[in-house]
């Protein structure tokens, strides 16, 4: 489990004494319940329920019900709507890309971040000062939702799920090339994807697609919902069809997208010997998938590597760079070393996007299915 | 190099055998010569050339990429080559016409004669052209650790099945050929004649018997078997020939064809005529046969001493004959070879060198009698090395693999303990989705009172049914998850007991319990006993004690 550090006061102290006036963590503060503007009245992904709540993407880590009100874009507030019924948040607003609201003494604006459908970086701005809280992001081509723009800044708040120079994503068309290659040797057998079912899902889907894959897809029923959404919101996914009620027999030579944590369950039993392949940016390393039994690791991820983070907080223009979920020290070692100013922000609760989809499965796996999902967890 | 690769990456992560086997076949089709020839001899260890040291690779690195950040990844990848591999930077080689990555035959042919002083800055220029697969494959090439999960043996499985041919094929002729293969390959496209073996002491491939049912002696008459003791050394064929200039060679191979002579050079003078005799390999003192648990410190020495030849003489108890000088004695009935072996090891003369006696019976009974005390059936004082009988049709020829019908093997009881399943961890494969791994512990008097000391592993044994069974079990009383391993519910009054048979228990500082299981599995599930009637490591270390003496 990752710690929550009462530290985080005492190292904010007497720091920034170049900046005059208002300091940067008068404007955004780490506080347990999430990023917290004072000025605005406001927190950024808050892991509690808040007051008010600006939200960056749809994924259940940094998008919780029970919030009084919540300013999102129209996509991430449909999708917390599919997840959590009508009656998850007490008001909501949409908001587009580019548009300024004002609160309180501060005004924000989202910016796509190219992490999933309706993802966005919110920057906040009070007085002359801008900080850009960019959620997850990646800087790579997704065709199913808008690209990363970039937002100069004077803090940028950057994850760090891929923040070492080992992980390297490469292009993900290759390995989409792969996986068919692996269909066509194996004819025989199913093929199950574990892939997010928001986002990833639809990204492989959507690539598949641009590769020339025409046969229909197999989705797991935790995959429908948010998938058949995407389609509604004009992203061409081709045919796809439920694999619930298929024949075994009928499944071979197929192509299945499931959640990551369904490909080790007793779900795949209805498979023709699967190869069990896995979407992920973990599986650039080669004990992560193979701890999780992947047959075929695909490093296919909707977060920016280690060249697209480096690249995009150098591109920022930003002279201080807060570093949260991931791989903090290598990255903030790497700024220090190209003469920025930087800190890790010990924000708990993100990086577990896919804990408890499973609970969202329809009557697909069983009540004691496994909960640990097979990637995208931290290493002890 | 980018496409061997590939193959090594997608093998890295393939747990089935056949899969495996498809995998390398498309490749071997798709590759063109050389190429696909140095990939076999990769694959099965043919290659010879000075390895890569893990500090020099260390040093690549470091000269390129800050050490802190090296630190962090090699912390969390936690595998050299692997580490380095993906955090190469990209070079910027200059003009547009980047050299093409290198190919598998330029990096062994290049690194066959390369100087030591060289190797670094060629590995460097390697690393530069290659993607980050083909990186990690040339560093495990060049350090010569290559540990995918690949035997020789699936290798040229994979070769002969390209050509459609038998591997047994490919087994008699390897010893003879020599990358890259280009003969092999010819003959299994069918483009070139069958390549000739011109090795004095060829490998043959083994023949394997089956263990027999209780049910399948209704169907068997005594009449048509010979039967003699299943001794429980290691078997070995000891082969001798003539070379071209008529000296006599010797090879003793293990069963699966590994030359396994540089470890029993004191055998080797006893193999003095040309001939290949199946055996098992015996450590003998004073004519008396030693335990499997003593004959096993003389394997997997490094250095044979002269004290070590001295404590743990070496002998071969013959079984059969399978060549006699020129004379390929293997589609001769069983009988007649068991003549020819009689007169052979007559012939040798060595005190080394031992028939296997054959054990007299008129009918099943007699000899379940026999198998049921070896002692007073001929055996005498040697009863403890023998694990039971062996049953030989009598017109059968020696044939490779593992046919059924010609070769039974009827084992001794097996011993038998009741034990607490503890843990239990999913399979590979088509058994992923399966809790099918299954730790198991006794009873042992700890500091608060009984506890449960793991004391094995098993993953076999069971049926299908009853893998469902423990598995739905394993499912429902679960306690503690860390990844693939879950901690199953173990009290006095809660758990499943699990009645596990193995061949022979050792003493091992590497367990907590002090002892280790030979060849343990499940062979009944115990949903009637409760966990606190399960066996305690006492009954083990009684067990020990007969078996060892010490």
């Amino acid at each position: 489990m990752r710690r929550s550090s009462p530290r985080m006061a005492i190292r904010y102290r007497g720091i920034d004494a170049y900046m005059s006036g208002m300091r940067p963590q008068d404007i955004l503060m780490p506080v347990p319940a999430g990023l917290c503007c004072k000025p605005g009245g406001f927190h950024i992904d808050p892991v509690r329920p808040v007051e008010r709540a600006l939200i960056t993407h749809g994924h259940s880590d940094h998008a919780r019900p029970g919030h009084g009100a919540v300013l999102a874009t129209q996509e991430t507030l449909d999708m917390m709507r599919l997840r959590y019924g009508e009656n998850f948040a007490g008001s909501v607003q949409a908001v587009a890309y580019g548009e300024e609201i004002r609160l309180g003494d501060v005004t924000v604006t989202f910016h796509p971040a190219g992490h999933v459908l309706g993802s966005a970086q919110i920057s906040v701005t009070c007085k002359s000062r801008r900080i850009v809280a960019s959620g997850d992001y990646k800087d790579a081509r997704d065709p199913t939702c808008a690209p990363f723009e970039l937002v100069p800044c004077d803090v940028f708040i950057t994850e760090a799920t891929f923040g070492l120079p080992v992980f390297r994503h490469g292009d993900a068309a290759g390995e989409v090339n792969k996986l068919l290659a692996s269909v066509k040797l194996f004819p025989e057998r199913a093929h199950l994807v574990g892939a997010y079912s928001l986002g990833k899902a639809q990204r492989v889907i959507a690539l598949l697609r641009e590769a020339g894959y025409d046969a229909p897809i197999y989705l797991h029923g935790a995959m429908e919902k948010i998938t058949y959404y995407y389609q509604e919101r004009g992203i061409p996914l081709g045919e796809l069809r439920p694999a619930r009620g298929m024949k075994k027999a009928e499944l071979a030579g197929t192509i299945t997208l499931a959640p990551p944590s369904a490909t080790s369950d007793v779900w795949t039993r209805r498979f023709p010997d699967p190869v069990t392949a896995f979407a992920s940016g973990w599986m650039r390393v080669r004990a992560r998938a193979r701890q999780g039994g992947v047959e075929l690791p695909l490093v296919i991820s909707d977060h920016a590597d280690w060249d697209g983070l480096t690249a995009t907080i150098a591109a920022t223009g930003a002279g201080e760079i807060w570093v949260t979920h991931g791989q903090e020290d290598a990255l903030v070692h790497w700024c220090k070393s190209k003469g920025l100013a930087a800190r890790p922000l010990d924000l708990v609760g993100y990086g577990d996007e896919d804990e408890g989809e499973t609970a969202a499965v329809t009557g697909e796996a069983q009540p004691d299915g496994e909960a640990q999902p097979v990637g995208e967890t931290r290493k002890p | 190099m980018n496409r061997f690769a590939e193959l090594l990456d997608r093998l890295a992560y393939e747990p089935g055998r056949n899969n495996k086997i498809t995998l390398l076949v498309g490749y071997f089709r798709e590759t063109e010569d050389l190429d696909r020839g140095y990939a076999l001899a990769a694959l099965t260890g043919a290659l010879s050339f000075k390895h890569a040291k893990p500090g020099l690779i260390r040093d690549l690195i470091t000269e390129r990429a800050d050490p802190v950040l090296f630190g962090y990844s090699y912390d969390y990848v936690g595998d050299l080559s692997e580490t380095v591999a993906l955090m190469w930077p990209k070079a910027e080689l200059p003009g547009h016409n980047n050299p093409p990555p290198p190919s598998l035959t330029d990096v062994v042919t290049t690194l066959r004669t390369l100087g030591k002083a060289e190797l670094p800055a060629q590995l460097a220029r390697w690393l530069d052209e290659l993607d980050e697969t083909g990186r990690w494959a040339l560093l495990k090439l060049v350090t010569g650790a290559m540990r995918i999960g690949i035997s020789a043996r699936l290798a040229k499985t994979a070769a002969a099945a390209l050509g459609d041919k038998d591997p047994h094929e490919i087994e008699l002729m390897w010893p003879g050929l020599s990358p890259p293969y280009l003969d092999l390959f010819a003959w299994l496209e069918g483009r070139g004649d069958k390549p000739v073996n011109s090795d004095p002491t060829p490998f043959r491939p083994v023949m394997l018997a089956h263990a027999i049912e209780d049910s399948d002696f209704a169907n068997l008459d005594a009449a048509d078997f010979s039967a003699e003791w299943k001794w429980d050394g290691i078997r070995v064929q000891a082969v001798a020939g003539r070379d071209a200039h008529g000296h006599v060679q010797t090879r003793l191979y293990s069963r699966t064809g590994e030359d396994i002579t540089g470890s029993f050079p004191d055998l080797v003078p006893s193999l003095h005529l040309p001939g290949a005799i199946d055996g098992e390999l015996l450590v003998l003192r004073d004519g008396r046969v030693q335990t499997f648990n003593v004959l096993q410190q003389r394997l997997n020495r490094k250095v044979v001493s002269p004290k070590l030849i001295k404590e743990f003489p070496i002998h071969l108890r013959a079984y059969d004959l399978l060549g006699d000088d020129e004379n390929d004695l293997r589609e001769l009935p069983f009988t007649e070879r068991r003549a020819h072996l009689e007169a052979f090891v007559a012939k040798l003369g060595d005190p080394r060198i031992d028939l296997s006696p054959t054990v007299p019976f008129a009918s099943w009974q007699e000899l379940a009698a026999a198998r049921a005390d070896p002692k007073s059936a001929g055996a005498g004082d040697d009863a403890d090395a023998v694990e039971g009988v062996m049953l030989k049709r009598r017109d059968a020829p020696y044939l490779p693999g593992r046919p059924k019908g010609p070769w039974w093997k009827w084992k001794r009881d097996p011993h038998i303990i009741d034990a607490v399943l503890m843990y239990a961890q999913r399979g590979h494969g088509k058994r992923s989705s399966y809790y099918s791994d299954y730790t198991f512990g006794v009873w042992t008097r700890g500091d608060a009172g009984d506890e449960l000391v793991p004391v094995g592993k098993a993953y076999f044994g069971f049926t299908d049914e009853e893998l469902l069974q423990i598995d739905r079990f394993v499912r429902r009383n679960t306690t503690e998850k860390f990844g693939p391993v879950r901690h199953v519910v173990h009290e006095p009054d809660q758990g499943l007991v699990l009645e596990v048979a193995f061949e022979g228990l050792q003493r091992s500082p590497r367990h907590k319990s002090g002892v280790a299981m030979r060849f343990p599995r499940i062979s009944r599930l115990r949903w009637d006993k409760p966990p606190r009637e399960a066996d305690r490591l006492e009954t083990l270390e009684r067990m020990l004690i007969s078996m060892t003496g010490s």
